[in-house]
């Protein structure tokens, strides 16, 4: 089991924490210790909308046997508003409908679970924006 | 630093060996290249590897095969990059020749994948990815190419069934290729009809899970007469590059350039002193049909976007502009990953040799090698020459 490898991804996992950097103001996801923009220390953290859109998907038949129960999934590339690409599962969403540049926004989900005995992960995923109904 | 060449090369035919274990894989590819070669000592043992230390629980690789070969006490050691391990081990044999460390230095690549189901492969593989942001969310190789594949397809205007032009390809050079896992050639129908694995990849599009061995030799050129024992021309190594990239392909600027691929074929034609005009071969790192494209693009073959015409046009073809997996390449020969590097130098040398068959590129003279590890966040390029 590991648990302080999970524990100390939770800003990240849960609320999509990400950073700013200081000296340039680009957004970072996933945060770094040095801005990949430019090269300077990397440090004020920053909560990142959750939305964003499609920039590539598929759906995966061949997984790795802790995902062997969830197949098939959807993986994508979802570029966030804000600019920073991120690799993350796509849910409440039938395959065939999913197409690039569908606005999509984050929700928390299971991922996986390490065994029957060990820890049950969540994290981020994104699902199609929802309409907003009435006033 | 001196000039490098390779004196002697072996393999075997790449497969499922259920029964021999990693050791043994690896001893049968050394004792071919020490006969190729007829040499009578080794300074130093290089060894390329990627997933022993999940597969077989087995670590400690240089010391193991060193040992088990019969050089016990020699310098030995395992180099990881990951799928890219075997160019990797390549590279650091060279540079111990190169710089005067060594004279005699023997490099093995080897990988034993098929005792695992391919769930337990796939989990492992998924190593050579960023664990916290890509392997977490159930994202695996192919399904990362998969996803460039997608993009590229939307900026590009390509349909699915083009990229078969690369499978075709690697399939049809394998026929002619003793020592390739899938010596059949494959139709564009069949192609079509195959299975998907991380849609809108199939099963023809993705390398096969192979267990594989191969082992070259290395020495200063001007002191080839003095270790080898052998009337095979000495192939030069002309060119030695590596270069890196985010792990992750969210984290690239534009993640369908693959910039460790450009900037490492780019120095190492600049150390070699050609263009991609003189190369006669590429060995590049298909370990899937989007991959090839890619790698295609990027070394500056062809513009970008335009590989997959290219190919479909006959450009990769053994008597095409530039021949690709003229042996069957990752795909049909087979990706024992971290031994699939020292393949492609192995494959390379029997080329330039003119000893490659049926498989054999016409005025071979200058070939090149590129092994990606990930999604190319490593790429090792070398160029061998001869004459």
């Amino acid at each position: 089991m590991r648990v302080a490898g999970h524990w100390r991804l939770r800003k990240q996992r849960l609320t999509l924490q990400g950073e700013i950097c200081p000296v340039c103001g680009a957004h970072i996801f996933p945060p770094r210790d040095v801005c990949p923009e430019c090269g300077q220390p990397a440090s004020t953290p920053y909560t990142f909308k959750g939305r964003g859109e499609v920039y590539s998907f598929s759906t995966v038949y061949e997984t790795p046997d802790h995902f062997t129960k969830y197949k098939p999934y959807t993986v994508a590339l979802v570029k966030l508003e804000e600019g920073p690409i991120i690799t993350a599962q796509l849910t409440d969403v039938d395959p065939d409908e999913v197409e690039i540049g569908m606005p999509v926004e984050m929700v928390t989900r299971r991922l996986t679970e390490e065994g029957d005995e060990g820890l049950i992960l969540y994290g981020y995923k994104f699902r199609p924006v929802m309409e907003r109904v009435g006033r | 630093m001196r000039d490098v060449v390779i004196i002697g090369i072996g393999d075997i035919r790449v497969g499922e060996y259920w029964d021999k274990s990693l050791r043994h894989l690896a001893h049968d590819a050394i004792m071919a290249a020490l006969k190729d070669a007829g040499v009578e000592r080794v300074d130093a043992v290089v060894v390329g590897n990627t997933l022993a230390s999940f597969l077989a629980e087995q670590g400690h690789l240089g010391a193991l095969i060193a040992d088990f070969v019969g050089l016990r006490g020699v310098e030995a050691v395992r180099v990881d990059a990951a799928d890219a391990s075997g160019a990797a081990a390549f590279r650091w044999g060279y540079m111990a020749v190169a710089g005067g460390l060594a004279d005699v230095v023997l490099v093995v690549g080897v990988e034993q994948m098929s005792e695992r189901s391919a769930e337990e492969v796939v989990r492992a593989h998924t190593s050579v990815l960023d664990q916290e942001f890509e392997g977490i969310h159930g994202a695996t190789p192919n399904s990362v190419q998969a996803l460039l594949m997608r993009r590229y397809m939307h900026e590009f205007g390509v349909a699915r069934e083009d990229f078969g032009a690369f499978p075709i390809n690697a399939h049809a050079n394998a026929v002619g290729n003793p020592q390739a896992m899938f010596r059949r050639a494959i139709s564009e129908k069949a192609y079509a009809r195959a299975g998907l694995v991380a849609e809108p990849l199939n099963m023809f599009d993705v390398s096969p899970i192979s267990d594989g061995a191969a082992a070259v030799i290395l020495c200063p050129a001007d002191k080839v007469n003095a270790y080898a024992h052998t009337d095979k021309a000495p192939v030069r190594v002309l060119a030695s590059a590596v270069a890196t990239d985010a792990v992750a392909v969210h984290d690239r600027k534009d993640p369908l350039f693959l910039q460790a691929a450009y900037l490492s074929s780019h120095a190492a034609y600049t150390q070699a002193g050609i263009t991609p005009r003189d190369v006669d071969l590429f060995e590049l790192h298909d370990s899937t049909s989007i991959m090839a494209a890619l790698s295609l693009e990027a070394c500056g073959f062809v513009a970008r976007g335009r590989a997959v015409h290219f190919a479909r046009e006959g450009g990769i073809a053994r008597n095409g502009l530039i021949p690709i997996s003229t042996m069957g390449g990752l795909k049909a020969r087979g990706n024992p990953l971290g031994a699939t590097g020292v393949y492609q130098i192995v494959e390379l040398v029997r080329q330039l040799r003119g000893d490659a068959g049926d498989c054999q590129v016409k005025h071979a003279r200058i070939g090149m090698a590129q092994n990606l590890g990930g999604t190319g966040a490593t790429a090792i390029t070398h160029i061998l020459g001869i004459g």
